[in-house]
């Protein structure tokens, strides 16, 4: 019984990892190619998630809403490149963090006025609602198995793309030098909004998935970009390796922290204060985690050349 | 020295103004200005030690909320122990809670400022977004400690059962309180001005504007960035334990991100590294605040279109507007 839940745990550990990876791969390979801290990354999330909900309560299809999340996530993206990151490229971070803070105010408050106060539930597809028996005699969630898969089919994809494709081979150059490629003709303003879709289109995506998991409401980007930072800063700034090994990092040590902590801690100290003092550390134990790899590694685990 | 001549008047006024709405409120009985003049006044102290850092050191930190959340919890933690008679701890010397304010305050800032130093020293090795990233790590790490350590109200927070006491002063009358809350807004800003003139406020903007010459002469950036950042973080701390009071509440939300992000918001609105630019934020954020929140419930919608607006189109801020542009390197 205990391998199993250790099983389970593992899994939702990877799950939870997925997740993060989608954001926090939108958010370095943004940051890589155009040198731009988005905070709003968390907004196209919450915006993925919401348009995924409305979508699949107003035609019955959880498929139609993803697709819905995708193009919205990804228009508002390129929307929000267009009107307002593109100002920022020559600015400070200071002046992008602001601008990109000013941005989750509108979106959270704008959401809020369309959708009202309360949150929204997804269903998760019917064909994917079932369980599989895992070795161990445990049974897993089919949907949380899907998101894995996902995941890492984008991961691949995200390969393929950036060492295969044209259009990988201008977002290196972008992220190796920026003036260097605009003088040799290619068009770094499209080059930027397309980046910028595609980061926001995986973060919309992440939203989708995670909403019929649980609430969708609005604030809950936030947590998650935060957490996708922690990725971005374990991993290395600029290198979607780097999101990939830190994100599956991070899921698994806050899972199993969560899981294991208390129960460790309740040997020594007794159930109930055992439990809370677990509770309260695993909370914090991620961070204790990216303070460790600063502290040998201040540029993180893959750093990029630059 | 232009800025001498266009900015210091323009504080003066700013901060007699501040000074002056409390004062009619009192005459006219309206105590309701005196509690937003008092909020003012403790935003504006937490965004001046967050100016240290930022405006002075070109230090970003999105985690300012971890240090004001630090303060307003030894003021609930030590005012709660204090009423309730039992000791805080036992072990090596029995320590009591405290209900006197200039007890409460130098706690608050000793533990911001090791906070501080223990954040700084780990988050001053990366620079740019990492450092923008990491302070905001870390201050959700605090954030989500409070909220998941039920000893001191968890989700729910720490409230005060009165407001804690300073010597010879009824602190529970309005005007009384924001006259402390004033005088150390004022003492803040003076240290701030002495700072930025001073050897170390000289070598701390050296580090902000080229950190290689700094080091060509021989001063190291690390230790001036750290100081700078404790001390910063202590001044944010001293502000919490006297929004604590003010509220006669501690709330997690002290700890959240979107504190942090205020607090930076107060100083841009403001002018970023000017000595009033916290003043004038504050007064703006404030009014804002209960200007819009009095028409719509929606009013961070418009704070965030002007934020937006006010980092597009008008970068130096209100004292900027008022004072003209002054460069800075």
């Amino acid at each position: 019984m205990q391998t199993a839940l250790l099983i389970e745990q593992i899994l939702n550990g990877l799950q939870f990892g997925v997740m993060l990876f989608l954001m926090a791969a939108g958010l370095t390979l943004i940051f890589g190619v155009m040198g731009v801290i988005n905070l709003a990354h968390g907004s196209l999330y919450m915006l993925g998630a919401f348009a995924c909900a409305a979508v699949a309560a107003a035609t019955g299809s959880f498929w139609l809403g993803l697709v819905a999340s995708l193009a919205t996530a990804a228009a508002a993206g390129a929307i929000v490149e267009l009107l307002v990151v593109r100002r920022l490229y020559d600015r400070d971070h200071l002046d992008q963090v602001l601008a990109t803070f000013a941005l989750i105010l509108i979106f959270s408050e704008g959401t809020r006025w369309l959708f009202g106060s309360f949150p929204l539930y997804l269903d998760i597809p019917p064909v994917l609602s079932g369980a599989i028996d895992l070795p161990g005699g445990a049974r897993y969630q089919l949907y949380r198995l899907a998101i894995i898969g996902v995941g890492i089919a984008v991961a691949i994809g995200l390969y393929l793309l950036i060492s295969k494709t044209r259009l990988g081979m201008r977002i290196r150059a972008g992220q190796s030098d920026r003036e260097m490629i605009a003088a040799l003709g290619v068009d770094i303003q499209t080059l930027y909004t397309v980046v910028f879709a595609l980061g926001a289109a995986l973060a919309g995506l992440a939203g989708a998935m995670v909403g019929a998991l649980q609430s969708v409401q609005v604030g809950m980007g936030e947590p998650v970009l935060i957490l996708a930072f922690v990725v971005i800063v374990i991993g290395g700034i600029g290198s979607i390796k780097g999101a990939l090994v830190g994100a599956a990092l991070v899921g698994l040590v806050d899972t199993l922290g969560r899981f294991l902590l208390p129960k460790v801690f309740a040997l020594f100290l007794g159930p109930s204060e055992g439990t809370t003092v677990g509770a309260a550390l695993a909370s914090m134990l991620i961070y204790v985690v990216m303070a460790l790899i600063l502290a040998f590694r201040p540029r993180g685990l893959f750093a990029a050349g630059t | 020295m232009k800025r001498m001549r266009s900015e210091t008047p323009i504080g003066f006024l700013l901060a007699g103004l501040l000074l002056l709405v409390p004062l009619a409120a009192w005459a006219l009985d309206e105590p309701f200005y005196i509690t937003l003049a008092t909020r003012v006044a403790i935003l504006a102290l937490a965004a001046v030690g967050l100016n240290l850092a930022l405006g002075l050191g070109g230090l970003v930190s999105f985690g300012h909320a971890a240090f004001f959340g630090i303060g307003g919890y030894t003021a609930g933690i030590l005012a709660t122990h204090a009423s309730t008679l039992q000791p805080l701890m036992t072990w090596p010397i029995e320590v009591g809670g405290s209900d006197q304010m200039l007890v409460i305050w130098p706690v608050a800032m000793i533990l911001s400022g090791l906070v501080a130093l223990v954040i700084g020293a780990i988050s001053l090795r990366t620079s740019g977004v990492y450092f923008i990233m990491i302070t905001l790590a870390f201050a959700q790490m605090i954030y989500y400690f409070a909220i998941s350590w039920p000893a001191y109200g968890g989700e729910d927070g720490v409230p005060l059962a009165l407001r804690n006491a300073f010597p010879a002063i009824v602190t529970s009358l309005p005007l009384n309180f924001f006259l402390i809350c004033y005088a150390l807004l004022i003492a803040a800003l003076y240290l701030f001005a002495r700072i930025r003139d001073s050897r170390f406020g000289a070598a701390l903007q050296g580090a902000r504007q080229n950190e290689v010459r700094l080091a060509a002469v021989g001063i190291s950036p690390f230790p001036i960035r750290l100081a700078a950042f404790v001390l910063s973080g202590m001044m944010t701390g001293l502000a919490g334990a006297l929004f604590a009071d003010l509220n006669r509440f501690v709330s997690p939300s002290m700890l959240s991100w979107q504190m942090s992000g205020e607090l930076i918001v107060l100083i841009l609105l403001g002018g970023t590294g000017r000595l009033f630019g916290p003043v004038a934020g504050a007064m703006l954020f404030v009014l804002l605040e209960s200007i819009l929140g009095g028409f719509t419930d929606r009013w961070q919608l418009f704070l965030g279109l002007i934020l937006l607006g006010a980092v597009l189109f008008a970068r130096g801020g209100l004292v900027g507007l008022l004072a003209g542009k002054v460069h800075h390197g």
